[in-house]
């Protein structure tokens, strides 16, 4: 390699005030928040909610969650991302301190299937203090049992633990919620990807 | 669109790294999963540079209520490349620090050294054309950390780059030349490659210093290169 790459660091238990400012309410513009999609894109709104969970099973309070996804249509984003944006963003980022669960949570619609994939998924990638290296997983949707049988990258999943990438949607009063914990480590260790 | 060469893992900390604590409830205990990268590690979000406004690439004055901040002012200058050593042009970078007393503006922070009431600690900036960013801040200071007895991290700024895909996303930590507390800090020693780990500690520049101003400091940031194209050598 012509260059080595730069070594990966914890983003530590302090980064509320730069990353995620208006979430925790710092004197601080976003470039993202929990909003994937405003009320103005296309497709079904959903909200995706979770806990992150470390090794002794304790809610992890300074984790920090992004996800990239496509659109309604299967497309991703190839426009600039922007906060004031009210229709399709692609990008979403949380924090789980401000929760009174310590939850994450994102609103969005659901994703069509990408051209190049079996099913539609949700990219995410995990930061937290503990962490030197950020870690990639997947969220799918436990409605599109199908669709899921022929997505070749969660097919090569080992069966008995493919449960740990599919969220489970739920009716609520205030609409759909698609729930899906993170388990840093244990029986339920959520699959991570090298990507 | 184009994919991405694997992450170099000789390059990075294992997830468990047990001379920093939290890494062994936190960090994963299996090994990730190899995937195929396609559309979705190939694409990533992009930025328009009015993402970055006026003064978020000078700390020293983004943070400013009643007067000057206090500490050393630094001039960080930088270029992001990729393994390939080609620049990385539009790439934001986002950056959050200790002021120079060694205190975060962050609530959970209880330390005991002063907040400094014209720093605030966060900003962003782009890189240019040929992949080169600056910003301007004061140097921040150590301070310690619950990890083991005396643990004091040594002085460090956090930076977050969105490069040009979202496999290579990166957060990491630019350290200062010569801190005695390099080789006692579990989290810069969590990178075990000697070399890799001096891609972590800037450059003073004398040449990047800004007479009766501010030191200047060089640091660059190498991403994962892509599929496919040839090295630069
Ligand atoms: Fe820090």
């Amino acid at each position: 390699m012509a260059y080595g790459e730069t070594p990966s660091q914890t983003v530590g238990p302090y980064f509320a005030y730069g990353l995620t400012a208006g979430q925790y309410a710092y004197d601080f513009t976003d470039i993202a928040d929990p909003t994937v999609a405003g009320p103005d894109a296309a497709g079904e709104h959903i909200r995706i909610t979770g806990t992150v969970f470390d090794g002794e099973g304790n809610a992890v309070n300074d984790a920090m969650i992004e996800i990239w996804q496509a659109d309604a249509n299967g497309v991703y984003n190839d426009k600039p991302v922007d906060v004031a944006d009210t229709g399709f963003r692609g990008l979403g980022r949380c924090g789980t301190g401000t929760d009174a669960k310590n939850r994450f949570w994102f609103d969005t619609v659901k994703p069509g299937v990408v051209e190049d994939a079996g099913a539609p998924f949700v990219n995410v990638i995990v930061f937290m203090r503990g962490m030197l290296v950020h870690a990639f997983t997947r969220f799918y949707f436990d409605d599109e049992a199908e669709q899921n049988g022929k997505d070749d990258v969660l097919q090569s999943v080992p069966a008995d633990r493919r449960d740990t990438l599919i969220a489970k949607r739920v009716e609520t009063p205030t609409g759909i919620e698609y729930r899906i914990d993170i388990h840093m480590q244990g029986d339920a260790e959520t699959v991570f990807f090298d990507v | 669109m184009s994919t991405f060469k694997p992450r170099d893992w000789g390059s990075h900390a294992p997830f468990i790294a047990p001379g920093y604590k939290s890494t062994i409830s936190r960090g994963p205990s299996r090994p990730a999963l190899a995937i195929k990268s396609g559309l979705t590690e190939g694409t990533g979000p992009r930025f328009a540079p009015a993402t970055v406004r006026e003064l978020d690439f000078d700390l020293t004055k983004n943070g400013i209520t009643n007067g000057e901040p206090l500490g050393e002012r630094i001039v960080v200058h930088g270029r992001v490349l990729d393994t390939d050593g080609r620049p990385q042009p539009n790439i934001l970078v986002e950056i959050w620090q200790a002021n120079a007393a060694g205190r975060y503006v962050h609530k959970v922070d209880q330390h005991e050294a002063p907040l400094d009431p014209n720093f605030r600690g966060s900003g962003r900036c782009m890189t240019d054309e040929n992949g080169n960013y600056t910003f301007y801040t004061i140097k921040p200071g150590a301070y310690p950390w619950g990890n083991h007895f005396n643990a004091w991290r040594p002085n460090h700024i956090h930076l977050s780059l969105f490069g040009p895909g979202f496999a290579t996303r990166l957060v990491t930590q630019m350290y200062f030349p010569g801190d005695p507390l390099l080789e006692l800090d579990p989290i810069f020693l969590g990178t075990e490659d000697l070399v890799a780990r001096e891609r972590l500690i800037a450059k003073f520049s004398i040449d990047k210093t800004e007479e009766g101003f501010a030191l200047g400091y060089q640091f660059d940031i190498v991403l994962r290169g892509r599929n496919g194209t040839p090295m630069e050598n």
